[in-house]
This record gives structure tokens, sequence and C-alpha cells, in this order.
């Protein structure tokens, strides 16, 4: 009776990844869209946390870059898409980059994987030389 | 340059941080601190997170090497008033911040920080069970 | 068509009066749906079948002109299923207007076959379509009955308890599933908020299983506890459980535990400087237990 239903974007926004003071707009303005939709607050704050990781590497890693936001919907079912991309060095090891303790830059290497479980997906997009894309998207 | 105030009562220092941490505040913080014990000679550090809405792995990592440069400099330090949603996502993060000291609020915070200067038994959850 | 809607608006007494008797001989069990209810659901559903909006035909049932009939039929569903209606008798009771159905349209058109055939088979169509949606909304119906319970269940299902002022307990029983070990750990750590707990017991006598993803919900329970700055005492893990923990390889050395939860109480107590003593000269009060002396 009832036919699959498409995935459509309802709102959309792009957020500069530029000084350490963006990351701070990013997490404000992904926090204000997830209260916006009643988002339960543990979600938020797992889905900001992981926005805040994310947008660290494509600053540190990558040299900057940006970050589109995305509001999914799916017949009822709502979600969150959060897309990160820089024009950085990549990265040559996706599989190692993913696992906890890996860092570059002597952090703890927790962003990556961390954000990871937060996530309900999660999608990387790498290769040396030609930036660094990483999507991640929760359900509601 | 925004700094993050450091209130000092008796031989122990109080940080409240309510603004949303960057991580130089966050970096200076942890320079303003190391100086204020050295230079007064502080037994105890309070951190109040209560009014933070997000920990991600630098704040946490700053927090843990905050713990570190008092322990080295003969202080305790003691977080407190983490939010649930916030410990939950720290947990899920991989975070769980071992050798910080926690407290549920500023006052059982301030009352382990005395007893421990006074040598007696903490108040404080640690992480080292029995 | 048209001559077979007004067939039914000038017959709808004698049909309602069929279908109704034809029902009461079926095998309906009377104490689910009450008489009265039944006249009712089928009295609407003939009006609004017989007085359709203009260029609504009965050869096509998804048309926007049977809206209200599906609507009523979406309505009766929710009513059959909170009366506990089995899905085949909620089809049945549609599928009961047939044999009126033929019966009046045989009498009507007896000197027409061609058309008599052609009338009866659209008939049987529209309401074996009314039948399929009728299931189908059934079927909505319960699943959101089964949603809304479940999620009743898992709230009655956590209840955090306070023992002493500053320990709460939270004796987990049944099942921990991945929602509900997640719906535990939230409850826990907002009562450890709300009651300013330094004391948490998770007592999990009631849990027959633990299995690895269980072990590790508890655990970030007790971190995200610690985290907040209050301890965490894991009580009644049965020897099974104690057995299963070690075979799978899960550590709980960070982890304070204890067999009984009045053990673990009296640890919470102890540690937040507080002691149960036996007052001198008085024996300890013991309830009269039957048979012994």
């Amino acid at each position: 009776m009832e036919t699959v239903s498409e995935q459509i974007i309802t709102r959309s926004e792009i957020l500069p990844i530029r000084t350490q003071i963006d990351l701070v707009h990013v997490r404000q303005r992904v926090r204000t869209w997830l209260s916006e939709e009643r988002f339960t607050l543990i979600d938020q704050t797992k889905i900001v946390t992981a926005a805040s990781e994310l947008a660290r590497n494509a600053l540190e890693h990558g040299g900057g870059g940006q970050m589109e936001m995305s509001l999914l919907a799916v017949g009822a079912r709502k979600g969150i898409r959060l897309k990160f991309s820089d024009q950085g060095p990549g990265i040559a090891d996706i599989t190692m980059a993913l696992k906890d303790g890996y860092t570059t830059a002597g952090g703890m290497g927790l962003g990556l994987g961390g954000s990871k479980r937060l996530m309900s997906e999660f999608d990387i997009q790498s290769s040396p030389g030609a930036g660094t894309v990483v999507t991640v998207t929760r359900w509601k | 340059m925004e700094r993050i105030p450091i209130l000092r009562i008796g031989s122990l220092l109080l940080v409240t941080i309510q603004v949303d941490l960057y991580d130089d505040l966050a970096l200076q913080l942890q320079d303003d601190l190391s100086t204020r014990i050295a230079d007064l000679g502080a037994t105890g550090v309070l951190i109040d997170i209560s009014a933070l809405e997000i920990v991600d792995s630098f704040i946490g990592r700053t927090l843990a090497n905050i713990a570190a440069i008092a322990r080295v400099l003969d202080a305790e330090t003691v977080v407190v008033g983490m939010q649930p949603a916030v410990a939950i996502t720290l947990v899920e993060l991989g975070m769980s911040l071992p050798g910080i000291r926690t407290a549920l609020n500023v006052d059982l915070g301030m009352e382990y920080l005395r007893q421990a200067a006074t040598g007696g038994d903490g108040v404080g959850t640690d992480h080292y069970a029995e | 068509m048209i001559k077979l809607l007004k067939m039914m608006r000038d017959n709808q007494d004698r049909i309602l009066t069929d279908w109704l008797d034809g029902l009461k001989a079926s095998a309906r069990r009377r104490d689910l749906i009450g008489d009265v209810e039944v006249k009712e659901h089928a009295r609407k559903i003939l009006t609004l079948i017989s007085n359709p909006p203009p260029n609504t035909v009965l050869e096509d049932f998804s048309s926007e002109g049977w809206q209200t009939v599906r609507d009523q039929l979406m309505e009766i569903s929710i009513s059959r299923v909170a009366h506990g209606s089995s899905p085949s008798e909620t089809a049945q009771f549609l599928l009961s207007l047939k044999p009126v159905m033929f019966k009046l349209i045989r009498e009507q058109l007896t000197t027409a076959p061609d058309e008599l055939f052609r009338e009866i088979d659209v008939t049987n169509n529209f309401v074996d379509a009314m039948a399929l949606h009728i299931a189908e909304s059934y079927i909505q119906s319960r699943d959101k009955v089964i949603a809304r319970q479940q999620e009743e269940m898992l709230e009655l299902s956590t209840p955090v308890v306070m023992l002493w002022d500053g320990i709460v307990a939270l004796p987990v029983i049944g099942t921990l599933d991945s929602s509900r070990a997640q719906m535990v750990m939230e409850s826990l750590l907002h009562a450890i908020v709300q009651t300013n707990s330094r004391f948490a017991i998770i007592d999990i006598t009631g849990v027959p299983t633990v299995d690895t993803l269980v072990a590790q919900h508890l655990l970030k329970t007790i971190t995200a506890a610690r985290l907040m700055g209050a301890e965490c005492i894991l009580s009644g893990i049965r020897p099974q459980i104690a057995q299963t923990i070690v075979h799978l390889g899960i550590t709980l050395n960070d982890v304070v535990t204890r067999s009984k939860l009045s053990d673990a109480f009296r640890l919470a107590l102890e540690r937040s400087g507080r002691a149960v003593v036996q007052k001198a000269g008085q024996a300890p009060v013991v309830a009269p237990v039957a048979g012994v002396s």
C-alpha cells in the first residue's frame, strides 16, 4: 500500500571552518538546529560533540574547509547530516586513522573513531593530496 | 585576549567555566592555572563545568592535563558538575578521564579538597575502585 | 453503475438489517465488541458508500472520492484493535456484506444476466478492496499500540529508588537490550543529579543473562556516573552470570561489586560515613515467620 519514502533535504546551510572561532560557531549552529528540530538532549550533545571533533580535524589536519549541514526527512523520520570537507593533504591509510589512539597532531586520537561511535552513519572519502570529506548522519 | 577568571578561596583555586570553550581559551586556562598554583602554593583546584554543554576530546584532554600539572605542583584537582548527557557522550567518545577526581557539585568538591589538604579520606569519587 | 448505488440508497435499511443478521449468524465474539457499536459502524459505512461525491465509481476504490470511506475504515480498525478483535474478524465484518448485496442485485436484475454478472463482479471487487484496506489499517493501528506499549514498558521498567539521603538504587528486572540499557543509563544518571546522590547501586538480581553488550552498557553507565562524581556499586550478580562474565573475558576490575543489594547498601552507608549498629540491650528485630519458633 505504501511505497518506500524518498530521502529529502528540508533544510541546508554551509559554515566555514577557518579559525577556532568558526569551530565554536559550528557547535552553536548545530545545537540551534537540533533544539529547533527537537532532538533529545543526549542526541544533541552527541551530535554537537561529533561536529566539534570533525570540524577540529578539518581545521588542524586539513588546513580549514567547510561544513555543510542538512536536515533530512524520510517519511516521518528525521535526521541530520553533517559533511566536512577540506583541501588538506588527505589520509593515506583510512583504516588506521579510524583506530582509537591514532594521531598525527599529538592529540588523543579519538576524533574520527569517536565521532563514528556518536553518529548513526559515517563515511570518509580521502586520498593523499586530494583532501578529505567526512559525512556523518544521525537519525532521530 | 579573553580569559577565564580564577578565584582564590584560602589555599584553593576555583574556576567556573561559563563560556563556550574554544581551544586557545582552554590552553590559556591551563597556563594561568599552572602559574597561579605555583605562585600561591595552592593545595587544590576546583573546576566547575556544570554550564558546559559539551566536552569534546580537546577539552577533556585539557582537563586531564591540568590535573596532571597540578599534581606535579602538589595540588589536587576536582572537576565538578558534569551533566549526564556530557558524561554519556564522553564515555561513548572513548574518554573515561582516568586520574581526574570528580564530584557532583561545588559543595562536595570543596569538601573533598579541604579533606585532601588535611590528609583525610575524600568525598570525591576517584577512578580506582577499592 | 449509478443504478447500483441508487439500489443501495433505496434499500439501505434492508441491507443494514440483513448485514447485521449475517454478522450475528457468523461466530462473532459478542463479548469483545457490542452490537450497538457494530450496527453504528455498519450504518456509517453503508451511508458513505451509497452517497459518494459526484463522478466517484465503485470500480476504483483508491480514488479520491472514497477517502471518507477509507478514513471511516481506519477509525473502525482502531476501535477493533482496542476491543481485541482479530484481523480476520475485522475483515469478516466487511466480507459479510457480500451475500447481502449479491442477493439484492440478483432480485433486481433477474431479467438482465449480463448486467447481473457485471454488478456482482464490481460489488465483489469493491468489498474485497474495503476488506483489504481495513486489514491493513488494523495492522497499522496495532503496530501503533505496540510501539506505545513498548515505550510505556521501558519507562515503567526502570524505576530509580532512593534508599537513603545520597544513595540511590536501580533494580534492573528483565532482559537488557540496547535501547533499554540506554534508558536505564539515562534515568540513573538523571536520578543521581536530581537527588544529589554520591552513591548509586545497580542491582541486577532480576537480569536473566548478561552478554558482552549488556556488560558494556553497565560499564559505560558506571564510567559516566564516575565522571559526574558518583560511585556505582554493582550488586546481585548470580553465580551463573559471574561465570558468563568471566567466560566472555569481560573485566570488571574497576567496578565495585557485592553479591547482595543489602551488602551494597551497607558499603554505601559506610563510605558516606554512616554505620548500621545494634542498640545495646535490644534484640535485633526480626519479623515473625510462620512455622518457625
